[in-house]
């Protein structure tokens, strides 16, 4: 059967394309890795006086510049931090007096949690005002959407958090605020996955589970409102390019109803620069979320690096830059290894 | 006046200067059509004014209230218009100086950054080959990092303040830029005006700066523009962190988790600088839609 | 009573400077016959054509004195009485299968999907999606049924999109430049499969062309368009009496084996001829 040739050809051209992606991250990686270790460097704060105190004899201060390693040359120093980082050790923090690499898998769940709520929101909302607005071009829904988009654009998240805050729980008192869970209904399940939705679900633990979700819902609906107004945007122009296309016409001569053009047809195949643009703005959120966990005191990701910033705990800070900026590159490759998987279909239309 | 807008709207300019004066009001005459870019133009404009002539706009001084008598005053109340915060500062008149910090980063991060990327955008594609190759990989690197964590971490290193803030803002904004002019220069390099260039001696610096970077200015400017929104967030961002404008700076952001101590009993110390940044970065990204509908039809991405 | 009968059609689209007419009071009667149109870009042959089946793409508009299929008035049908009869009674094979075909949907799928959108089920259906990739002679009906567009030649690929338009047996098919986007030598095999079919079930079609010679030997009556106008009606056989100055410079353009002709001869075109 020509069929195997064809998936033959296929998957050589997939190795190649895996191939060259994994290559491209090698590459960045190592980029994310100096510059990370450069910023470590140039920091005006002497990493030696934080171990041993300003009060230390030069000799003390000498022994512990030799045991930092401070007096290798730069290249080694890099050497032995990469192996390092390797090995999961991101070093010390002087905050929490925990390993970093520890202290990061603790808190990330929760940005974990946030971050994907926020997705399923903003994609599960943001698809279809796209599509409509791309289906109504240039009606007062295209310019509703439009505006929507804009404003989520142009508010600062921080803000919007704070506002929400003082509308929906302080004034209201319809959420509960800041946290993740109330201290009361925190031991009424084991956190196992530590995400909570899904632990106090599959506990049975419907009090706390209800506790947890009044406390996601609104930092997960900010959030998810700034990938919303991306996807959105996204979703209309490629909605349009894919109306405007020769087979939509094709469609239309079959006598296909015109919402299976729309919702079958068109955002079928929408939806593989789509794949790429959700994978985007999942990255980004993980960027969001520095600023909304420090508004809502989310004990995630973000929060752990702005406590690291404020107190001056580089290693923290590095190893948490490090940290987001690997997911972040992981998600890009991801979305372009999803384009090509499933591009490979359409390849003949550019 | 008729006799001006037809010079201007002439098919057979008789010179460049015509030619370039008819096409910026041609450009013009399209934009004015976009009501909502119309607005994002005017609040840009009043944003201008308002750093412009802060010291005579500004009904109070902006950085010293008086602890005993103005402290926390509600808006509307009179004099103190969007109220005071708890130094007892007049909120408008730290808005308005406010403005001229925000102007202030949104301009030097664009002349800081904006060089940066046209010179590695246009020297990469220019000369191609591995000149190309190294200055794209270093540009996607940059480009892999998340902007806010990358900002992050270069103010920490270099230490908190307006200025490291804005060249952290710039050391990450200048990458998109880059992979534009490169777009840009691959597409004109091999043009015959080019060659015709490169025949009289001229050098490839001249060639560059000359020829290819004023071709590759006006998809710039629109991506400037609607990166500026972005900008001011991202500085704002950094003020709320602590991070950015120091005390007592009125720096919008800043302002913002100054006033988060007192949300639940004096909001308005919080939200106004937050309608402030709001309406800023809403009519920059209305400008900057605008300017790409008339000047960068393609791009509509 | 004539299949479709068109009176004194427009196609208008609105632009800056005003509406701009591109068909401009087209008028024929089609019966069960082979009816070529000829024009240069521009002149409105395939918006003619997609007028007649509702398509003509906003924000541009049809208008018509009279538009009927089978007694059928076309002008202010519903979306779903339009979809009853595109697919089913009417049906439209297009220039280049590169960009008419569905790049993410495989090629079985497409076909039945006319049949299934005029409810026959899926048994029948693909029973019938096979039969008509063989009548368009394609050697492996079942390995193309399976495959994607992409994996198709161009000549493959029309010869799928004819099977597709055909396979519910419309009275009326439009085929819109159907060989220009492919190699000559796959032109003709095209071609010859259409004429076949179209001969077999005593359809009638609409052939929209530039190319004045293939139309000739293709079709029973030829329209020229010139700028949104008929300028010329005449039968196939009777080329060589044309009478409209335009007609004639196409004719005198085409080239001929026997005779060297220098300097090649060009069109002179009357700014009358668009009024």
């Amino acid at each position: 059967m020509t069929t195997t040739l064809l998936s033959g050809r296929r998957s050589a051209r997939w190795i190649m394309k895996i191939l060259s992606t994994l290559g491209t991250v090698a590459v960045t990686f190592l980029g994310l890795l100096i510059v990370t270790f450069l910023i470590g460097r140039v920091v005006p704060v002497d990493p030696v006086l934080s171990v041993v105190g300003d009060r230390a004899t030069q000799a003390q201060y000498d022994a512990a510049y030799h045991a930092l390693g401070l007096d290798k040359p730069l290249i080694e120093q890099f050497w032995i931090w990469l192996v390092n980082v390797f090995h999961g050790d991101l070093g010390t923090s002087n905050l929490t007096t925990r390993p970093i690499a520890e202290d990061i898998a603790r808190v990330f769940p929760a940005t974990l949690e946030l971050a994907t709520v926020s997705i399923i929101l903003g994609t599960a909302i943001g698809i279809p005002l796209g599509v409509w607005a791309a289906v109504r071009q240039g009606k007062l829904v295209d310019q509703i959407v439009r505006v929507v988009g804009l404003v989520g654009y142009s508010a600062p998240v921080f803000w919007l958090g704070l506002m929400g805050l003082l509308l929906f729980y302080f004034k209201m008192g319809l959420i509960s605020g800041p946290g993740r869970i109330d201290l009361s209904y925190e031991y009424d399940f084991t956190p196992v996955t530590g995400l909570f939705l899904i632990d106090t679900a599959m506990q049975g633990a419907w009090g706390a589970f209800a506790n947890v979700f009044s406390h996601i819902i609104l930092p997960a609906s900010l959030l998810g409102y700034l990938s919303l107004a991306y996807i959105s945007r996204m979703t209309r122009s490629f909605m349009l390019n894919e109306l405007g296309q020769e087979y939509i016409t094709t469609a239309r001569v079959k006598g296909v109803p015109e919402w299976r053009i729309i919702w079958g047809q068109a955002l079928r195949n929408a939806a593989v620069p789509l794949v790429t643009v959700v994978a985007l703005s999942y990255a980004s959120l993980l960027e969001g979320s520095v600023l909304t966990e420090t508004v809502f005191a989310w004990p995630g990701l973000g929060q752990y690096l702005t406590n690291s910033l404020q107190n001056a705990d580089m290693n923290a800070v590095l190893g948490g830059t490090l940290v987001i900026g690997a997911i972040f590159v992981g998600l890009n490759m991801l979305s372009d290894l999803l384009y090509t998987l499933l591009d490979a279909r359409t390849r003949n239309r550019k | 006046m008729s006799m001006t807008r037809e010079w201007l709207l002439s098919d057979a300019p008789l010179s460049r200067r015509q030619a370039k004066l008819g096409q910026a009001y041609r450009t013009w005459l399209g934009f004015r059509t976009n009501g909502l870019a119309m607005f994002g133009l005017l609040i840009v404009v009043v944003l201008v004014l308002l750093a412009l002539f802060a010291p005579w706009l500004a009904p109070h001084d902006p950085l010293t209230g008086d602890l005993n008598t103005t402290r926390l005053l509600p808006p509307l109340t009179e004099g103190y218009w969007l109220g005071t915060d708890d130094q007892g500062r007049d909120i408008l008149s730290r808005l308005i100086y406010g403005s001229r910090i925000t102007l202030a980063v949104v301009a030097l991060v664009a002349i800081l950054a904006t060089p940066l990327g046209l010179l590695i955008g246009t020297t990469a594609g220019y000369f191609g080959g591995w000149v190309d190759t190294v200055l794209m990989r270093f540009t996607d690197i940059v480009l892999a990092f998340p902007k806010l964590i990358l900002a992050l971490a270069f103010v920490a290193a270099l230490g908190p303040g307006i200025e490291n803030a804005i060249i952290a803002i710039a050391i990450t904004a200048w990458p998109p830029y880059a992979r534009l002019a490169r777009a840009e220069t691959l597409t004109i390099r091999n043009s015959d005006f080019i060659a015709a260039t490169k025949l009289q001696g001229a050098s490839s610096a001249r060639i560059i700066w000359k020829h290819i970077v004023p071709l590759c200015m006006s998809s710039i400017i629109v991506r400037v523009t609607l990166d500026m929104a972005g900008i001011i967030l991202t500085a704002a961002g950094l003020g709320f962190l602590g991070l950015g404008a120091q005390p007592p700076q009125p720096e919008w952001g800043a302002m913002i988790a100054g006033g988060r101590n007192f949300l639940i009993d004096y909001w308005w110390v919080a939200t106004m600088p937050g309608i402030a940044i709001f309406v800023v970065s809403l009519g920059f990204n209305l400008l900057g839609d605008g300017l790409r509908d008339v000047l960068d039809p393609k791009g509509q991405k | 009573m004539s299949l479709l009968d068109v009176q004194n059609l427009y196609v208008t689209f609105p632009t800056r400077n005003g509406p701009v007419d591109v068909v401009r009071g087209v008028s024929f009667n089609l019966g069960r016959e082979r009816l070529g149109i000829v024009g240069e870009s521009g002149s409105g042959k395939s918006q003619t054509g997609r007028a007649i089946l509702g398509l003509t793409p906003p924000p541009g508009s049809a208008r018509a004195d009279q538009l009927s299929f089978e007694g059928t008035d076309l002008r202010n049908l519903t979306p779903k009485q339009w979809r009853k009869l595109r697919g089913k009674r009417m049906s439209m094979v297009m220039q280049d299968p590169k960009f008419s075909l569905n790049p993410v949907m495989a090629v079985g799928k497409q076909l039945m999907e006319v049949l299934r959108t005029h409810g026959a089920g899926r048994a029948a259906a693909k029973q019938a999606a096979l039969e008509m990739l063989e009548a368009v002679q394609i050697r492996d009906p079942e390995r193309v049924f399976r495959a994607y567009p992409h994996e198709l030649s161009g000549g493959m690929g029309q010869r799928v999109m004819i099977a597709m338009m055909l396979v519910s047996q419309p009275d009326l098919l439009i085929a819109d430049e159907p060989t220009s986007a492919l190699d000559v030598t796959i032109q003709i095999e095209v071609l010859r499969i259409l004429d076949r079919l179209v001969a077999e079930r005593g359809m009638g079609l609409i052939f929209i062309s530039h190319d004045l010679r293939l139309v000739s030997s293709f079709c029973d009556r030829v329209l020229v368009m010139y700028a949104g106008r008929v300028v010329e009606e005449l039968k196939a056989s009777e080329l060589e009496q044309a009478k409209h100055p335009y007609t004639q410079g196409l004719i005198n353009c085409l080239p001929d084996i026997d005779e060297d002709r220098h300097p090649l001869p060009v069109l002179d075109r009357d700014g009358a001829w668009a009024e």
